[in-house]
């Protein structure tokens, strides 16, 4: 029986499952319904200026980097179980287009942050 | 007995191979009392209605585990569901699903049996023991970590609830895989590091979602999903760790 | 030559047999939303990269009503994810007993989506009352 792989995927699919049960509902509603609406949020709190701050931080680029690349590996895992699972017979060049995609995420997000400087 | 007889209609799906080019549905009408089990349904359609209708039972008593059929779409044993459930509607009974139908109602369970033979499910003692070393003796939170898998009664309820099985036969499956834990969860057992090569394969515990039905069909309350997902922890530390542990559990 | 033939059934469409497998589906698919937010957030990044003007043309495309109402159903995706994932994750567990009694699954999830209330009034606190 030879040994699987799936560890390492399975590892970073349930780093960003716990991530993603954690802050995602409350990330989608501060970034994507209260500040853009003020609804609960002043509109300024996303403010470039409060924002740049966040990011210029090593506390701020490691959360979103955590988010960002977490996500991505956690959602890549299971989008490639549900295309198995309706009978699309994924292969290997689905697998590396997956979880390239979620590597590729992962390092745009790492040199953007370092990119933002401090 | 005061109940009156009612009448129930039961869709059987029949297949019979010498025939039948796919399997077909027929119905009965059957009179039935509220004690009267789907399984009892049946035998009363084999012996008044038609005699070549074929299933497999035996105990009566969802003890056995050979009656488990698809009742309504869903995995069921036959002496444990009763026409009433189903009245005044019409139930349809068929095969189980994710395996060959042999005939009727009757499935081909070879892929469990020679399944259940690679998980080694006896219990392989660390050392050879004496006679008079006496008995194992076990604390009850021993007993606690493999009681609930060791009530499996391989009557395949969770094979025919796991898509995964279904699509890739390779899969080790529900029922084989509590098992196998029932076993590496044994304190009187030292054969984990056998199994665990199984485990950690993409046939072992690898090619489960987590869907969890299973464990909501099982008839004797064992948690499948568990047993599996629980070792899919261990597999995945027993990856990273392989290196760093000084006897690794598994090749 | 024997005389078995045993049928096979076809899979396709398996998961519209059980309403349980439609949930399950529709939990697996959620992941489709998970990729789209971190996808939104890393452009947002991006135009944080490039500057303030940049950046504030993103915070405005969040602003139209079709982006709202789109967050609205990631929001509702999210929180059907949050409370999945939960639900599930004792099946990952080992065994855990509390003297004799095991610890019901049902325990520990709720200890999961107590975690996702708390965490959430954390963030959400901070990023309106605090700096962040």
């Amino acid at each position: 029986m030879k040994r699987s792989n799936a560890p390492i995927f399975w590892s970073l699919f349930g780093a960003g499952g716990v991530l993603s049960a954690l802050v995602g509902p409350v990330l989608v509603f501060i970034t994507g319904i209260a500040a853009p609406t003020g609804v609960g949020m002043p509109p300024a709190a996303l403010a470039y200026s409060r924002v740049l701050g966040f990011a210029q931080s090593f506390g701020g680029k490691a959360a979103l980097f955590a988010v960002i690349a977490l996500f991505l590996w956690h959602a890549a895992h299971r989008i490639y179980h549900c295309l198995h699972d309706f009978g699309a017979h994924p292969g290997t060049a689905t697998k590396v287009l997956l979880y390239g995609s979620a590597f590729a995420g992962s390092v745009a997000a790492a040199w953007l942050l370092l990119a933002i400087g401090r | 007995m005061s109940d009156a007889t009612k009448t129930i209609e039961i869709e059987v799906l029949r297949y019979r191979p010498e025939q039948d080019a796919e399997p077909v549905l027929q119905t009965f009408q059957v009179p039935f009392t509220d004690d009267m089990s789907v399984l009892q349904g049946l035998q009363y359609i084999k012996d008044y209605l038609d005699g070549t209708v074929s299933f497999r039972w035996s105990c009566r008593m969802a003890i056995c585990g050979s009656c488990g059929m698809m009742i309504n779409g869903k995995p069921e044993l036959s002496c444990k569901t009763f026409l009433r459930q189903y009245y005044p509607g019409k139930l349809r009974v068929e095969a189980l699903a994710h395996f060959p139908i042999e005939r009727d109602l009757v499935v081909s369970i070879d892929d469990f049996v020679e399944k259940l033979e690679t998980i080694k499910p006896y219990i392989i003692p660390r050392e050879p023991r004496a006679l008079d070393a006496g008995e194992y003796l076990q604390t009850p939170a021993e007993l606690a970590q493999y009681e609930q898998f060791s009530s499996c009664i391989n009557c395949l309820l969770c094979y025919a609830a796991c898509p995964q099985y279904g699509m890739n036969p390779s899969f080790t499956g529900p029922a084989a895989l509590a098992l196998l834990h029932r076993y590496n969860a044994d304190s009187r057992d030292g054969g984990k590091a056998q199994r665990m090569e199984l485990v950690n394969s993409e046939e072992g515990v690898w090619s489960c979602t987590l869907v969890g039905y299973c464990s909501e069909v099982c008839p004797k309350g064992v948690d499948p999903a568990r047993a599996i997902n629980m070792n899919k922890t261990n597999s995945a530390l027993d990856y990273f760790l392989r290196f760093v542990l000084p006897k690794g559990t598994a090749k | 030559m024997s005389a078995r033939k045993p049928y096979v059934r076809p899979m396709a469409g398996w998961w519209r047999r059980n309403p349980y497998y439609v949930r399950y589906m529709i939990m697996e698919a959620t992941s489709v939303i998970v990729a789209i937010y971190a996808v939104i957030l890393l452009i947002g990044v991006w135009r944080l990269s490039q500057g303030q003007v940049p950046y504030e043309m993103w915070l405005n495309s969040l602003r139209q009503p079709l982006a709202v109402v789109f967050h609205g159903f990631l929001l509702l995706a999210m929180c059907y994810h949050a409370y999945t994932w939960w639900k599930v994750l004792p099946k990952t567990l080992p065994l855990i007993h509390f003297g004799d009694k095991p610890v019901p699954g049902l325990l520990l999830s709720t200890a999961g989506w107590t975690a996702t209330l708390v965490a959430s009034a954390a963030i959400y606190a901070t990023v309106r009352w605090c700096g962040l």
